[in-house]
């Protein structure tokens, strides 16, 4: 344990050194929360007319999002919302791609792998270490995301079933338990394409790729072919668990030292 | 400290053949003694060292370090040694003291800071301590990876071309420093270029291209190779002493340049007074008597089969 907190304190002193990253690690999630705040201050200004009172005005695929207690305008809103859904998900899956693209490769275009890999520490402990490296700002920053956008809902004039809608149990579980399993997919994922190429902008451009999945499912939502609700967010959790061990098993197994010191073709 | 038996490398390339780097390694280096290494670019020197540090598994063959076997007692091994690579591989951006606090405690160093400012102090890197990596010179950069090297107080020191790329004052230092460590007793297992820093840090020499071709010290090399010769000076030479000087016995050769005789025997020491009481009874004029030392680097031109001998006079 004592060398995994050795290497996240090693990459995170490497890594927030980068004032862009910093940036864009702040910037990101802000973007991502104000883009809804946005969206349902105005919707929420705009709506006070024509669809305020009548159910009958609402398209039927708005209708399931309808509690007993909201309003044809809450209705409405929660449709909007339940699209930043993935958004929420998509933060811890951007935010460390690119950092643990970088951090075998980048060790080993800089010559500080071949000593490093000559101390006494596992795969298991040096890959962990990066992992958890670049998943914890991560997942914290899509939490801080969540938390802010919860504390800027009221402010805004979301009602109180709106909220109610989105702290419920499918929400909770897509950020607080799904965006997490999604980061360290990705983590995983990005470091195992680290160890296998020689290039880090190889590495950052095949990782990046992760993020057409998570696109194809806000689309698929968006078009109305996938409808998140609890049981699909159950089954989704279940998935990225087995998907995460998988990942895992795979990186510890595949990283061979020897490989990836001798390997420069 | 280190024995290994036909130890062998072989490269596995795509679409091509098996590119053997090492073959049939047997090497029993003792506690304390400081080896040198040499051998042309792409004989396998760094692959061997990276064999015996465990970072690279032998293809076939065996070997023990520390006490240790390789292959079996891995992480062992690794507590056991400390290794400058070919580049010092420092994190950039990060100070020399947050470097090798990261490696004390991947070390397992149970006193990180007073190990670190200990080694920072004595390689005379304290003053800069908190400075970025990154603005090191290359000798300074060198010199942190030999503390990084150090800090778990290893037994046994890999160094793998310690002074390459250096100016002439960081390699000074750096080569003080190895001399230092060897007086403290330490084994090290040095891969160089540089042949005179070998002939003058080495207690033994290998020399190396994919097999192991000589081991010994330079003395005996140098014998082994060119036998030993004596140079006198005369203030002039006169053809009819040669003769007189070939019937000693113990006198294997005799060739003059100038005003120079030089003679080869096995054994000078008790040769030399009876040549000197021969030449002088005869009527020479002797300034000077020396012995005719080899360069290493003759040795190794011979050994790696580009043979130019030049001699020089110690």
């Amino acid at each position: 344990m004592k060398h995994i907190w050795t290497i996240i304190d090693k990459e995170w002193a490497e890594v927030f050194q980068h004032k862009m990253v910093l940036f864009t690690m702040i910037f990101i999630p802000l973007f991502l929360v104000a883009l809804p705040v946005l969206m349902l201050f105005f919707t929420g200004q705009s709506m006070g007319g024509e669809i305020a009172d009548d159910f009958s005005e609402l398209p039927p695929a708005l209708l399931s999002f309808c509690a007993a207690d909201m309003t044809p305008g809450d209705c409405m809103q929660v449709y909007l919302i339940n699209m930043f859904m993935l958004l929420f998900m998509m933060i811890p899956v951007i935010i460390p791609v690119t950092i643990a693209a970088y951090s075998v490769v980048g060790e080993k275009t800089t010559r500080s792998l071949e000593p490093l890999l000559a101390t006494p520490i596992s795969t298991f402990e040096l890959l962990a270490g990066k992992s958890l490296a670049a998943a914890i700002p991560a997942i914290l920053a899509g939490w801080v995301s969540f938390g802010l956008f919860l504390i800027a809902l009221p402010l805004i004039g979301v009602s109180a079933p709106v909220i109610r809608y989105i702290i419920s149990p499918t929400w909770l579980l897509a950020v607080l338990v799904a965006g997490p399993l999604m980061a360290i997919a990705a983590v995983n994922f990005s470091l195992f394409v680290s160890s296998r190429v020689n290039d880090p902008r190889v590495a950052e451009q095949i990782s990046v790729l992760l993020i057409v999945p998570v696109l194809a499912a806000l689309l698929a939502q968006l078009a109305g072919v996938i409808v998140i609700n609890l049981l699909v967010m159950l089954s989704f959790i279940g998935g990225l668990v087995l998907v995460d061990i998988g990942l895992i098993y795979l990186g510890v197994s595949i990283f061979q030292r020897e490989t990836i010191l001798t390997r420069w073709k | 400290m280190i024995k290994t038996e036909n130890l062998t490398k072989i490269f596995k390339i795509k679409k091509g053949a098996d590119i053997p780097a090492v073959v049939e390694l047997n090497l029993d280096i003792q506690e304390g003694e400081v080896f040198g290494f040499l051998g042309p670019n792409g004989a396998g020197k760094t692959t061997t060292i990276r064999m015996l540090t465990t970072l690279i598994a032998p293809t076939t063959g065996t070997a023990r370090v520390c006490g240790y076997p390789l292959g079996e007692s891995n992480q062992d091994i690794r507590r056991n040694v400390g290794i400058l690579t070919e580049n010092p591989g420092m994190y950039e951006r990060l100070s020399a003291f947050k470097n090798l606090t990261i490696y004390a405690k991947l070390y397992d160093v149970e006193d990180v800071e007073s190990q670190v400012r200990k080694h920072l102090q004595m390689l005379g890197l304290w003053e800069r301590r908190d400075d970025p990596v990154g603005s090191f010179s290359k000798g300074m950069r060198q010199k942190l990876a030999i503390c990084r090297a150090l800090l778990h107080e290893p037994r046994l020191l890999f160094l793998d071309e310690p002074t390459s790329g250096l100016d002439p004052e960081a390699a000074l230092l750096v080569r003080s420093f190895i001399e230092e460590l060897r007086s403290q007793g330490r084994t090290i297992f040095m891969c160089t270029h540089n042949l005179n820093e070998a002939d003058r840090l080495c207690d033994r020499i290998g020399l190396f291209r994919t097999h192991l071709i000589e081991v010994d010290t330079s003395q005996n090399l140098r014998v082994k190779f060119f036998g030993r010769k004596v140079v006198i000076h005369l203030r002039k030479v006169d053809p009819a002493w040669l003769p007189q000087l070939q019937a000693l016995p113990g006198v294997q050769d005799i060739s003059q340049v100038e005003s120079k005789l030089v003679i080869t025997t096995e054994d000078p020491e008790n040769l030399n007074p009876r040549i000197i009481r021969t030449l002088v009874t005869a009527g020479a004029d002797v300034q000077f008597v020396g012995e005719l030392r080899h360069s290493l680097e003759e040795i190794y031109m011979q050994t790696m089969g580009e043979n130019q001998p030049e001699v020089t006079e110690s």
